[in-house]
C-alpha cells in the first residue's frame, strides 16, 4: 500500500512529512510496547501506537520503520516531533481507535506480519 | 542520478509553498507614471516587469513587451495605464509550486503576483525566482547526500587504511539514568557508525535493536546510569553494557520473558514488559549476563559479522 492510500483510508492528517506519497508500505502493525515492536518490526512496516512519548521515534528508528500512525488523535509533543525531523520519520495521525484503524488498513489490504513467535525464549 | 533529480524535482514542486519562493520586495507601479519612466525603472532596478497598483488593488501588469509595444505606437510619454495589460492572473500564497509552474509554463506569463485570502499583494513569483529556489533546494540535497556517501567512503576503509596484526575500533558511550527523553541516543550513533562502515543492514538492525534495549535497561534500571562498550572488528562485533548499579539479585527470574521490575511510568511509556533481554538474547550471536548485588552488572552481546559459511 502507497503512503497517500494509508492516509485516505484512515482520513489522516500528516504531521511530519518525511517521505513522499508514493512511499511504499508492505506490511502493518500496531503496538503500545515497543520491547514488542522491537521484537516483531518489520523494516518498512507502518506503526499504529497510542504512545506519543519520543522513545516511540527512537524505536522506530531501531526498527527501520518510516511511517508512525498516532490513533485517537493523539498530539505529539514537541521533543517527538524533533526527533521525528531529525530521524526522517514520518508521523501521521488519525481520528480511529487503534481497532478500528488496523481493521480499516487491514481490509484495504495491508497485510500484517501473520502467526509470529519469538523464536527462542528458552536459554 | 537523474531519476533521482527528476523525483526531487517533483517533490519540491508538490511540496513547497508559493510564499517560500516568491520575491517579496515587489516594485509597484501606479497608473499615473508615464512609460518612459517606468522604462527606466526597469533598466534600473533589473526587472522585466511590475504590476500596477492603484489604492491598494492590482489594475494590470506592464511588463517589457508592453513598453516595446508603446515605443512603436508613439505611447512613450502617456500613462501606463494606457498600455498595461489588464487582465492580470495571481496566485494564492499558500498554493503549491506546481499550480504556479503550470501557469508560468503559458505563454506571455513569466510573472505571476502572489495574495494573500483577503487579496493584499504579498509577493511576485517569477521563472527567474521558482528556478533559483529549486536549483538552490537540489544543491542542498546533494551536499547532504554527497557529505553522508563521503563519511561512509572513509569510515568503511578503515580496516584497510589502518594495518596490525588484529585491529578494532572502539567506542564508548556514558549513558544517564533516568535521563528518558535522551534514551536511545548512543543506540542511533552505533547504528549510523556501523552504516558508515558499510555493515550488512540486516546485522545493524539487529545489533540496534540489542543495544536499545540495553541502553534503555541502564536507563530504567540502574540509579547511576552506565556505560556501553562497541568493539568492532573486521569479523566481530561485541558490545558491553556496564554498570555499576544494584545490581540483579535472581539472574534466573530476570531472563524469564515478562518477568519486570520496571515501575508503572516506565511501562505508561511503553517499556518494561519483562521482553528486553529476549529481545536480546534473540537477535544476538552470543548474550552473557553477570551481575550480583550491590556489585553492578555487565551485559556483553557478540554480533558474527560474516557468515559462517
Amino acid at each position: 500500500m502507497k503512503l497517500q492510500e494509508l492516509i485516505k483510508v484512515l482520513n489522516a492528517e500528516i504531521i511530519l512529512e518525511n517521505h513522499g506519497p508514493d512511499e511504499d508500505i508492505p506490511v502493518g502493525g500496531a503496538a503500545d510496547l515497543m520491547s514488542d515492536v522491537l521484537a516483531f518490526g518489520a523494516a518498512g512496516m507502518a506503526l499504529l501506537t497510542g504512545l506519543t512519548n519520543p522513545q516511540v521515534v527512537r524505536t522506530a528508528e531501531m526498527a527501520g520503520i518510516n511511517v508512525i500512525v498516532l490513533v485517537r488523535d493523539k498530539k505529539a509533543p514537541p521533543e517527538t516531533l524533533e526527533l521525528a525531523r531529525e530521524l526522517g520519520v514520518t508521523l501521521v495521525r488519525t481520528g480511529y481507535t487503534m481497532y478500528e484503524a488496523c481493521g480499516r488498513l487491514f481490509s484495504a489490504g495491508l497485510p500484517g506480519l501473520g502467526v509470529v513467535r519469538i523464536r527462542n525464549d528458552s536459554w | 542520478m537523474s531519476v533521482q533529480t527528476i523525483t526531487k524535482v517533483q517533490e519540491l514542486m508538490h511540496t513547497t509553498r508559493v510564499e517560500d519562493v516568491m520575491a517579496t520586495n515587489v516594485i509597484i507601479i501606479e497608473p499615473s507614471q508615464t512609460v518612459a519612466d517606468v522604462k527606466i525603472l526597469m533598466r534600473d532596478k533589473h526587472i522585466s516587469g511590475a504590476p500596477v497598483m492603484d489604492k491598494g488593488k492590482i489594475v494590470g501588469m506592464i511588463t517589457m513587451t508592453d513598453i516595446l509595444r508603446a515605443m512603436e505606437e508613439g505611447r512613450l510619454h502617456e500613462p501606463v495605464s494606457q498600455s498595461m495589460t489588464l487582465r492580470v492572473k495571481t496566485v494564492l500564497k499558500d498554493s503549491v509550486v506546481a499550480e504556479v509552474a503550470n501557469i508560468l509554463g503559458l505563454k506571455g506569463s513569466s510573472r505571476l503576483p502572489v495574495v494573500d485570502r483577503d487579496g493584499g499583494l504579498v509577493g511576485i513569483v517569477t521563472t527567474g525566482t521558482l528556478t533559483r529556489y529549486l536549483l538552490r533546494q537540489l544543491d542542498k540535497s546533494l551536499q547532504k547526500n554527497e557529505s553522508e556517501k563521503l563519511h561512509t567512503y572513509r569510515a568503511s576503509h578503515i580496516f584497510q587504511d589502518i594495518i596490525s596484526d588484529d585491529t578494532s575500533l572502539v567506542l564508548r558511550f556514558v549513558v544517564d539514568d533516568k535521563d528518558f527523553s535522551n534514551a536511545g541516543k548512543a543506540s542511533s550513533l552505533i547504528k549510523r557508525a556501523l552504516q558508515r562502515l558499510v555493515v550488512n543492514p540486516q546485522i545493524v538492525r539487529r545489533v540496534a535493536v540489542a543495544v536499545y534495549e540495553a541502553e534503555m535497561n541502564l536507563v530504567i534500571h540502574t540509579d547511576v546510569g552506565g556505560e556501553i562498550l562497541v568493539d568492532i572488528r573486521k569479523d566481530k562485533l561485541s558490545v558491553s553494557a556496564v554498570d555499576h548499579g544494584p545490581g540483579i539479585e535472581d539472574l534466573k527470574q530476570v531472563l524469564q520473558p515478562g518477568f519486570s521490575t520496571a515501575p508503572q511510568w516506565i511501562r505508561d511509556m511503553g517499556f518494561g514488559a519483562g521482553m528486553g533481554l529476549a529481545n536480546i538474547k534473540r537477535v544476538s550471536d552470543m548474550m552473557k549476563l553477570i551481575s550480583e548485588p550491590g556489585g553492578g552488572t555487565r551485559l556483553d552481546m557478540v554480533f558474527n559479522l560474516v557468515s559462517p559459511d
